[in-house]
């Protein structure tokens, strides 16, 4: 009896666990797209998404125009408008097209360039 | 020498002055912009120079800059200090122009310009290949170095005043070319009149010494009519003559300057006139205080006769001419044809007469005026037109006497 006990309150537990997990889940893909979309995928990629940033930061320089071309190659990933190395393309080969829309996409770049940005950085 | 050349002055009437004054303004504000614009030239060309000094050092601060923000961008964000120098300050925008990070005294920057002052700071933009941080442009700004300044303008001062003075020369020289034709003319007529005048002298004090030689008491009554004309003529003609000995010889020569007594040459000078007055009717009214001046009576005489001759010779029939004397002034009123107020200014020059109805050479009242301001004295004229002209001079309280 007492085992039985245990293991329903343990499989509760469990239960609840997961319940409170994914409603936690649910609520940051509410509040953050970019941590839900961007940052799983591309954990396991060498080159961090801070790198990636200061690469197209070197390479469009101003808030709009990195935003409007990052919003064009997520949208339509190509091996030319790659800002990586060729040598990473070959291993990793180019992503496939976001599939998120243009409001989260929207959102999601504009978390990213927040949490980059170099302006409030600087000393 | 010097006389020579105050008369060569005087003998330019105000029309001619007023054009070669225009001519001269002309010339002054040519010259000056002329100057004015190599000066704008010169500094600007010594900026450029400046410009072309700090551009090489500057970008060689840029390039060092640059190396900076590489080395920044590399290893950011671990590393986060922005790279600063002794030598300059600077900053750093991106390609929409807004800034990322500015260490610059003077924030007002220009994007378009390489070289560039901004306050008393001088900026260099460079443009980056690979926006390091995002940045497009880095700006450097440093101390603006002033010495080119002092001496460039030191430069143009003494320069400007050196070609200044080179341009007066010219102008001078300039002025003496366009003057000649005038100056020969007037010459021309003043040495005829010259000579015409050395000729007078002797017939002219024959006829005067022999008409007042006569025995009128012997003469029929028609014949004393006729010396009397003959007298009023011969005056006239003396009194010309002494104009124009006077504009002629006199004039260059010194003074001889002494006590006269006014009220005692005004009546001598009114009796003398009084038969030339008498044959156009015209009446003497005196009103004569003592008032005594140092000058040279034969100067002084001029002057009187010129006035008392004019107000016989514009007077009307029948008309009346007033002397007041006082101690400080008189005036020589007449009840003449009156003088236009446009024309009052021109009376005075040499040659010109009020109208031509009546004869002379226009001298009179020229000779007038150069006593009156050789002697630092005030002449004025009022006049209405058909009623008549008052003249007023104004002794200059230095040559008056005490009064006794
Ligand atoms: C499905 C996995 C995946 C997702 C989701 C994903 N990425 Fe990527 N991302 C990649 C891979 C793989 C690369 C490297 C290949 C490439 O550059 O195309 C990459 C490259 C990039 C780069 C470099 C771009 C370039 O020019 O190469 C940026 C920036 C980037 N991702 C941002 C984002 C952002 C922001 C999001 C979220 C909106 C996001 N990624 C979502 C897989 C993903």
């Amino acid at each position: 009896m007492i085992k039985r006990i245990i293991i329903i309150s343990l499989i509760l537990n469990v239960l609840l666990y997961a319940e409170t997990k994914s409603e936690n889940i649910q609520e940051n893909k509410k509040e953050n797209i970019y941590e839900h979309n961007c940052i799983p995928c591309h954990r396991y990629l060498p080159s961090s998404l801070g790198d990636m940033y200061m690469r197209y930061l070197k390479t469009f320089s101003g808030e709009i125009t990195l935003k409007a071309a990052l919003k064009a190659f997520l949208k339509e990933p190509l091996e030319q408008t790659s800002v990586m190395s060729d040598l990473f393309i070959d291993r990793f080969s180019v992503k496939d097209k976001t599939l998120l829309n243009d409001k989260q996409l929207d959102e999601a770049i504009n978390i990213y360039w927040d949490l980059y940005n170099v302006r409030n950085k600087l000393k | 020498m010097l006389a020579l050349k105050n008369k060569d002055i005087n003998l330019l009437r105000s029309s001619e002055k007023s054009s070669l004054l225009r001519f001269l303004a002309l010339y002054t504000v040519l010259a000056t912009m002329i100057l004015l614009l190599l000066g704008i030239f010169y500094y600007k060309s010594q900026e450029e120079l400046m410009f072309s000094n700090e551009r090489i050092k500057l970008s060689n601060y840029a390039n060092e800059q640059v190396k900076e923000l590489k080395l920044l961008h590399h290893y950011f964000p671990s590393r986060t200090e922005y790279p600063r120098s002794y030598n300059f300050d600077s900053a750093i925008y991106d390609i929409e122009r807004v800034k990322i990070f500015s260490t610059l005294k003077n924030s007002e920057v220009n994007f378009d310009k390489e070289i560039y002052r901004s306050g008393d700071k001088i900026h260099f933009v460079k443009y980056l290949d690979d926006y390091y941080l995002g940045a497009k442009y880095l700006f450097l700004e440093v101390d603006e170095d002033n010495d080119w300044y002092a001496k460039t303008i030191t430069n143009i001062i003494i320069l400007g005043i050196l070609t200044l003075i080179i341009m007066a020369i010219f102008g001078l020289f300039f002025v003496h070319i366009l003057l000649r034709p005038m100056k020969n003319s007037i010459m021309l007529l003043d040495n005829f009149i010259k000579d015409t005048t050395h000729e007078l002298n002797t017939p002219i004090s024959a006829i005067l010494a022999n008409v007042e030689m006569m025995d009128t008491d012997v003469m029929v009554e028609k014949n004393k009519k006729k010396l009397h004309r003959i007298n009023i003529a011969a005056k006239t003609v003396s009194h010309l003559y002494q104009d124009l000995t006077f504009l002629t010889l006199n004039h260059n020569q010194q003074s001889k300057d002494e006590w006269i007594d006014l009220k005692k040459l005004f009546e001598d000078r009114v009796e003398y006139f009084t038969i030339l007055a008498g044959s156009k009717k015209v009446t003497f009214y005196l009103d004569l205080n003592y008032s005594a001046i140092y000058m040279d009576i034969v100067k002084m005489t001029r002057v009187i006769d010129n006035l008392i001759s004019n107000a016989i010779k514009y007077n009307k029939r029948l008309g009346a001419i007033t002397i007041i004397l006082r101690k400080e002034y008189f005036i020589i009123r007449d009840s003449g044809i009156g003088i236009e107020a446009s024309k009052v200014s021109a009376i005075f020059e040499r040659y010109s007469r009020f109208n031509n109805s009546e004869g002379g050479f226009g001298i009179g009242l020229n000779i007038v005026k150069s006593i009156i301001d050789e002697y630092g004295l005030k002449i004025s004229v009022e006049s209405v037109l058909g009623e008549g002209t008052d003249i007023r001079v104004e002794f200059l309280k230095a040559s008056l006497g005490n009064g006794d």
